[in-house]
């Protein structure tokens, strides 16, 4: 991808502008897309019709008008908050999402930075949203706040530790940190992916993997530090127009992030369900993004059916559910590789 | 209950930390105060050390309202406001009052038609307690569900007599229409649609996995405390006292139908916990049904308003009588002068009294079950400050 925008653009740094916006492209109308995606699917599930006006069909500009809407409203930052810290907040929380994506390999021909420790680059690097979530919960000077990013600081933390462990038994099989060449290595028919390879550890692996990154992205059944009916908006609840966008925007960005982790990983990535059919780089794309969405859906899904749980019970699907399980992955995957 | 923290913290020198408890507020505008309350939290971390309640944001001088009123009927209006949730079950009980100070008997029919209303609005008024609840832990979709259903009733409401939340319905000696033509038919429906939508209610939030570790064993109230505290209606049911004014003390028609008192059993946890509270409205829901059904199977001919005096003017005295409000005991105490006006209206209010319990129940718990507690409660602000 780069060498062929090299050879037009015949600029180094042009280049990697292009290719660091290229996420951007997408993540920008995706979030658009899913905000009123999620909202539709709330409403049909609930027995409503959802937006039906803005746009025309399906209330398909209502997005558009929100974020229309939230750019132009004051931007309030309380009198007794830390400043600075407020300000940066929302920027870092969306970079730790945004730069995930440089190392995600959307199609053969279609990744940011090709790095052989692309996984490790990704998991690293979504860890700074826990930064920006305690720096807005610390700045904004409400208790609310300040629980809501507590608890979300001990839930990050503590739900990264599964999430990476049950990475780790996909890593094992691999052999590689590089994600394009672990998406190389599962081309062909379906049951090539590694959520079927040595059944069933990676297929508990990717269970586990799964239900941690709901923990990670906040979403229901472990959206408490956003939990509204208990911390009003948590962290952000002195957020207000487009540093409140930039949450939602980044909350958005990471359900896919890890969706996309979790397709790359254990579903194949870029590879066609089917062998050759519609294999290629340009379909490569599609399959990419459709199996991201797939479980972004499901995300959206779980939110509208279940409850919440409470943080004591949180940690202890994290510490005594979640993390034995994912050790047991891996020793069960280090004696097959072994045997 | 969890554990609270009971070593000093120390540093790594051997030095205590000071540490110290922090005092939130929640509320009045808080999303899970069900209104105006303010509760002023006291935690150690997460743990709830002490809980006050402060109510009176809401407060619209009622019972001076009732005694300036230039007759008796005025001051149903107002009791619809009480209750907002449960607006017939307030007239219902404010005539009851009146008309035993002035010893009116009241037609069957008008018997019968306030059962239907104020079981159907029973069962309205717990499904929106049973849906905020779900949305106070997280579960959205169960309470459009649930509203999706209390719009049926209150369409059926608002075919009777027009209004759909303040109704001015049940009037002393009688009720202000009679139902129109088609109501039966449309309440028959009703009933045969709502049963299912119980079970689905149950599968999708009551025995949901995530929603009874959130409920069970929170917030337990013991049966002595309950009683202690003067508690009512699914409040004390929950804590597995078998007491129903409707059976205990029957006004009305009540003895004429066949229906169950329904108690918390601590089939998930402990008796007494949220969820007990919880499954008894559930499950008076069911019992509502039932006796909506038998009513208007046997439900007579008649003149509403034969029996609505023209001037009421009750004799010297005064008179308390209660009834039982999908909150628990509503009683009025009305003391009369002679006059065209009551000379004083008292409103014994069974969520002000549930909530006084709060605090006893909420120690030592953690912040997210206050909400869990303060939503089983199920308070509504317009009675609680009057």
């Amino acid at each position: 991808m780069d060498q062929f925008l090299k050879s037009i653009l015949d600029n180094d740094i042009l280049v990697y502008v292009v290719v660091a916006l290229l996420p951007l492209v997408w993540i920008v109308p995706y979030a658009l897309f899913a905000v009123w995606l999620e909202r539709k699917l709330a409403a049909h599930m609930q027995d409503r019709l959802g937006p039906m006006r803005t746009g025309g069909w399906h209330g398909w500009a209502q997005s558009f008008a929100d974020i229309l809407k939230l750019m132009q409203k004051e931007d309030i930052v309380p009198a007794s908050a830390d400043k600075k810290l407020h300000y940066l907040a929302p920027y870092v929380v969306f970079i730790g999402s945004y730069a995930a994506f440089a190392a995600i390999p959307f199609s053969s021909g279609l990744i940011g930075s090709n790095i052989n420790i692309g996984l490790f680059y990704v998991i690293a690097v979504s860890a700074l949203v826990v930064v920006g979530i305690l720096m807005a919960g610390w700045s904004s000077n409400n208790k609310w706040s300040l629980l809501g990013a507590m608890r979300s600081a001990a839930q990050i933390v503590s739900y990264e530790i599964p999430t990476a462990l049950a990475l780790l038994t996909v890593v094992m099989i691999a052999g590689t940190l590089n994600l394009q060449e672990i998406n190389q290595l599962q081309t062909g028919w379906f049951w090539h992916w590694f959520v079927f390879q040595k059944f069933p550890f990676p297929f508990v692996a990717f269970i586990i993997y799964f239900v941690a990154s709901l923990a990670e992205t906040n979403r229901t059944p472990f959206d408490i530090p956003e939990a509204e009916s208990e911390l009003v908006a948590g962290y952000h609840t002195e957020y207000s127009g487009m540093k409140f966008a930039l949450f939602f925007l980044a909350e958005y960005a990471n359900m896919f992030a890890v969706s996309a982790v979790a397709s790359t990983l254990f579903l194949g990535g870029w590879n066609s369900p089917f062998g050759d059919f519609l294999g290629g780089p340009f379909w490569g794309v599609f399959w990419f993004l459709s199996k991201g969405m797939f479980f972004v859906i499901i995300q959206m899904w779980l939110r509208w059916t279940l409850p919440r749980l409470r943080v004591d019970q949180l940690m202890y699907v994290s510490w005594k559910v979640l993390t034995p399980w994912a050790f047991a992955c891996i020793v069960g995957v280090g004696f097959w590789l072994m045997m | 209950m969890p554990e609270t923290l009971t070593a000093p913290l120390t540093t790594s020198t051997g030095r205590v930390l000071r540490t110290e408890e922090m005092v939130i507020n929640m509320g009045p505008q808080h999303p899970s105060t069900h209104g105006v309350l303010r509760l002023e939290l006291i935690v150690d971390g997460e743990i709830v050390v002490d809980v006050i309640p402060h109510i009176g944001y809401l407060h619209r001088c009622f019972e001076k309202h009732a005694e300036h009123m230039t007759n008796y009927q005025q001051v149903i209006p107002y009791c619809d406001r009480l209750d907002y949730i449960a607006a017939m079950n307030m007239d219902w009980a404010y005539a009851l009052a009146i008309e035993k100070l002035l010893g009116i008997k009241v037609p069957e029919r008008v018997e019968y038609i306030r059962v239907i209303m104020a079981e159907l609005q029973r069962i309205a008024s717990h499904l929106i307690a049973i849906g905020t609840y779900g949305l106070d832990l997280g579960a959205f979709t169960p309470f459009l569900y649930c509203f999706r259903d209390r719009e049926r009733i209150l369409d059926l409401f608002e075919m009777t007599c027009g209004a759909r939340l303040l109704y001015n319905y049940i009037w002393v000696g009688g009720v202000s229409h009679d139902l129109p033509p088609g109501f039966i038919d449309k309440a028959k429906d009703f009933c045969g649609y709502f049963r299912p939508n119980i079970k689905e209610l149950n599968d999708l939030l009551t025995y949901n996995e995530i929603f009874v570790k959130r409920t069970a064993n929170v917030g337990v109230l013991p049966a002595d405390v309950a009683i202690a505290y003067g508690c009512s209606g699914p409040m004390l049911r929950g804590s597995g006292v078998n007491f129903d004014l409707r059976r205990d003390d029957p006004y009305s028609i009540y003895d004429r139908f066949k229906w169950e008192v329904q108690v918390g059993k601590g089939e998930m946890g402990t008796v007494g916990d949220c969820w007990d509270r919880y499954i008894v409205r559930v499950r008076e829901m069911e019992q509502s049904v039932k006796i909506v059904e038998q009513a208007l199977d046997q439900i007579v001919d008649g003149d509403v308003a034969s029996a609505i005096p023209k001037r009421i003017r009750p004799p010297v005295g005064d008179v308390y009588v209660r009834s039982e409000s999908p909150r628990g005991e509503i009683g009025f105490y009305v003391v009369s002068d002679g006059s065209a006006t009551p000379y004083r209206v008292k409103a014994r209010s069974p969520a002000f009294v549930n909530l006084s319990v709060t605090p006893e129940i909420c120690r030592g718990y953690m912040i997210a079950d206050v909400v869990a507690i303060a939503g089983s409660v199920d308070i509504v602000l317009g009675e609680v400050d009057r």
